[in-house]
């Protein structure tokens, strides 16, 4: 193949992990937002989803596309729900210090990680994608499937931004991240929503991995990148904000997979966090918000 | 905390080194081995409790500290063909220059910032490994040969894969490290550190220079935990990737946490309680990454001082 079609193909491949990207990062970036909790366990959460999305569509069979469906709904859903279990055992009763809360999703990770492994096994297996189509662009034939990623990253991240910027849930989680002790003062339930923020976070990571699934693979340590690609949005974008969430999901998305397909993934991956970690280096308050409020 | 009676510290101290040199005589074979290897992590730990313990910054990122030491005098052996105590002192070199060029930028940052910054560092270098493994043996790592780990002073040679070598190296650079430990933490520039730790605001308002006390503590951490790398690597032959991996940030963490924060032997104790914990627990399952995200929840659920720190708080206050 010639330059043009490689770079385009690169591009595409970066397209759809900016995409899913986009949405791992916009769950770290909301729980960091308004809880000020730095989550290490979120790319467990993000693995979790793709291992149940796995054994989802395993346990129905049938058409692949009936299976995948049924994962979409059901994975985040369990993830969720062991999000806030978590959340109300662990994170609520050390007060949401931040280092404290570090420490414990640490341990978190790893017991999510050593229970994949005891129950999953150490295999990386495979889930079928709902359709195989094949979109003949004009240099090579593209998976439809990844497209299709694509979009619907579009629509939840639309999803998302409708439901915090013109729904009153949206207003109560702004509310709380603004400044928690007036919105409990106002009667705002703030450990509530904490708990939802939380388990919504880790939705999107699930959400996220269900979508990515099909192509690249369910694995029990599946969950070191996006975690480390999240981080590295979530800083570069700024915190709390959604559009920043989206154009350094893109940027970095594409950038790994063009740097990625022409070099080695390993350097695009050293550039990127190191990068990252002068950026936040030389303006720690201006991308890290307010810390220490 | 430990102003009435220095003679009782260093005499406490005196006497865990004593202790560990007795049961030298008295381990069965394995425990022998195993002591050895617990000693050179818990030099590790107490590099790394310098810097979370005393001076209260927690950096997610010492596992390159450890990293520069194991490669630092791996590789020296292995590519260069340097004699052990060069080798042993290009580690520690490697992690003392690293260490000030990741303290003059990551000191920049504070907090949370300060914890993401170390960690993404740590994963540069950790990516850097496997880039360059053509030199490092990338996730294979590298066996350093036993023939190139044999100290000579002229006629006399002392080899490092000999069992009790192996023990009286590890035991050296532990008591080495813990009356070097002892003595910075008593000392006036100690006492910076924990003022620092608890306000350093008001420190600095006190016409300390806060930015450089905390450099040099970075510095001295990451020279600590190079040695214990540079240690490890000679007395265990074995350069590898997997140890300047971000579990090998937790670890010492970990250890730290359980021992005690910014007590002297607590680094010790959390090492041996782990390692004996995990000991008798891989004999019922294998889950061993349970164990210890189990353990770090509970340490910072219910136990965040530790066990020579609680004990220190209920009853022995002298404790430095």
């Amino acid at each position: 193949m010639h330059f043009g079609p490689h770079l385009l193909l690169a591009a595409l491949e970066g397209l759809v992990t900016s995409a899913v990207l986009a949405l791992t990062a916009l769950g770290l970036s909301l729980v960091f937002g308004v809880m000020r909790v730095v989550n290490v366990a979120h790319g467990e959460f993000f693995m979790l989803g793709a291992v149940l999305a796995w054994a989802i569509t395993t346990a129905i069979g049938g058409h692949p596309a009936l299976g995948f469906l049924a994962a979409l709904v059901i994975a985040p859903l369990i993830v969720g729900a062991i999000a806030l279990v978590a959340e109300r055992l662990v994170l609520r009763r050390l007060n949401y210090n931040p280092e404290a809360t570090i420490v414990a999703t640490i341990g978190m990770l790893y017991i999510i990680q050593q229970l994949a492994l005891s129950f999953y096994g150490p295999e990386a297996r495979p889930v079928e994608p709902p359709f195989s189509y094949r979109i003949l662009l004009p240099w090579f034939g593209y998976s439809g499937y990844k497209l299709s990623i694509i979009a619907t990253s579009a629509l939840l991240l639309i999803a998302t931004w409708l439901v915090l910027t013109r729904t009153r849930i949206g207003l109560i989680m702004r509310a709380t991240q603004y400044d928690s002790e007036t919105a409990q003062a106002f009667g705002i339930p703030v450990g509530r929503v904490y708990g939802g923020v939380f388990a919504l976070g880790a939705m999107l990571a699930a959400v996220a991995a269900v979508l990515i699934v099909p192509i690249s693979q369910a694995h029990y340590l599946m969950g070191q990148d996006p975690l480390l690609l999240s981080f590295i949005v979530v800083i570069i974008g700024g915190l709390g904000s959604l559009r920043g969430t989206v154009v350094a999901a893109v940027l970095i998305g594409l950038s790994d997979g063009i740097i990625s397909m022409f070099f080695s993934p390993t350097l695009a991956k050293i550039i990127a966090t190191l990068l990252v970690a002068m950026v936040l280096v030389f303006r720690p308050q201006g991308l890290f918000g307010t810390a220490s409020r | 905390m430990s102003e009435a009676s220095p003679a009782k510290a260093y005499a406490l101290h005196l006497g865990v080194i004593a202790l560990l040199f007795v049961l030298s005589f008295v381990l069965p074979e394995y425990y022998y081995g195993l002591l050895a290897r617990i000693m050179v992590l818990a030099v590790f730990a107490m590099g790394y409790n310098m810097l979370f313990g005393y001076v209260g910054l927690l950096s997610l990122g010492h596992a390159m500290f450890f990293g520069a030491g194991l490669y630092g005098a791996g590789l020296a052996i292995i590519q260069l063909g340097w004699s052990v105590p060069l080798a042993f002192l290009g580690g520690i070199a490697c992690g003392a220059v690293l260490a000030l060029m990741i303290g003059l930028l990551a000191l920049r940052t504070t907090g949370v910032a300060f914890m993401i910054v170390t960690m993404m560092f740590a994963q540069v270098f950790y990516l850097l490994i496997l880039y360059f493994a053509t030199w490092t043996g990338g996730d294979q790592g590298q066996v350093v040969p036993q023939p190139a780990r044999v100290l000579n002073f002229g006629a006399t040679s002392l080899d490092l894969t000999n069992p009790t070598v192996r023990y009286m190296s590890a035991l050296a650079l532990f008591s080495l490290v813990l009356l070097v430990t002892l003595a910075i933490v008593r000392s006036r520039y100690g006492r910076v550190l924990v003022a620092i730790r608890e306000n350093e605001e008001r420190t600095k308002m006190l016409g300390y220079d806060t930015f450089s006390n905390k450099l040099i503590a970075v510095v001295v951490s990451g020279t600590i935990c190079a040695a214990s790398g540079a240690a490890y690597a000679l007395l265990f032959g074995y350069v590898g990737s997997s140890f300047a991996s971000v579990q090998y940030s937790i670890l010492p963490l970990l250890w730290v946490l359980l021992g005690g924060a910014a007590t002297t032997l607590g680094p010790l104790i959390g090492t041996v309680f782990m390692y004996y914990v995990i000991d008798v627990t891989s004999g019922y399952t294998s889950a061993y990454l349970l164990i210890v995200g189990v353990a770090l929840i509970l340490l910072v659920l219910f136990f965040p001082k530790g066990i020579l720190g609680s004990i220190r708080q209920r009853w022995l206050g002298w404790l430095p």
